[in-house]
């Protein structure tokens, strides 16, 4: 195994540290999960010989060493239903099931997409989700599990991934209207 | 029976983690049909998960 290989591995941990940490809020884990991708990977090149992209290949052995992460936080921290007061969500409707403020079309979606800002304001509005919350939901869409596989390594049933799911996804679009679309 | 926006939102966040009912998609789409404000919400739902899977596609 060259020098080279180690040194363009190395390369790549800052931004693994960054995936890895927003999957995980916890420093810490954040740097086992990616050390030990490191050394999975410095242990395997010839696994990575004839695919094109080292960052690509490096995340996938990532992703795995996160759900592990999290399967252990589970088994060592197992929490009973939801855990978090859910006032946030019922206070997005009146007491009529009418929304408290209408969502407006956002102007442009697409284009912010291609904005670092943008998705620099994501990742704040992602931090601000309550842990539990944005645990599932980035299981869910960053790392693309099915639901199925979240309950599972989470220990919750369908109907709590669902509510902490719906949860996620109605804070992040109203603090990103807020921070973004409506500044 | 007509749901409220509340019920309607559930079920756009569930309409992206599963596959809904039969009843249950007559009924969103009929609420979708008279509702800008769902109809918008549900656009957003699809543009987070767009934007999730963008967050981390290049390095900053």
């Amino acid at each position: 195994m060259s020098a080279d290989f180690h040194a363009q591995l190395e390369v790549l941990r800052p931004y693994l540290l960054r995936y890895a940490a927003v999957e995980l809020r916890n420093r810490e884990v954040a740097e086992d999960c990616v050390q030990e991708a490191l050394v999975a990977a410095l242990a395997a090149p010839a696994s990575f010989e004839g695919r094109s992209n080292l960052r690509t290949w490096l995340t996938g052995i990532l992703k795995h060493k996160i759900v592990d992460a999290i399967r252990r936080q589970s088994r060592e921290r197992p929490v009973e239903g939801l855990e978090e007061d859910m006032g946030d969500l019922d206070a997005l409707f009146d007491d009529t099931g009418h929304w408290a403020d209408r969502p407006q079309p956002w102007d442009d979606p697409d284009a912010a997409l291609h904005q670092k800002q943008f998705l620099a304001a994501l990742e704040a509005c992602l931090g601000g989700l309550p842990p539990r919350t944005a645990q599932v939901f980035m299981l869910r869409e960053h790392l693309g599990l099915e639901t199925a596989e979240i309950c599972k390594e989470l220990g919750l049933t369908s109907t709590n991934c669902w509510v902490l799911l719906y949860r996620a996804r109605m804070l992040l679009r109203k603090c990103l209207e807020k921070n973004w679309f409506r500044r | 029976m007509n749901l409220s926006c509340k019920e309607a939102s559930r079920l756009m966040s569930q309409a992206e983690d599963r596959k809904l009912s039969q009843g249950e998609r007559v009924m969103l789409t009929a609420h979708l049909a008279v509702c800008r404000a769902c109809r918008a919400a549900a656009d957003q739902f699809q543009h987070l998960r767009r934007a999730l899977r963008r967050l981390f596609d290049e390095p900053r």
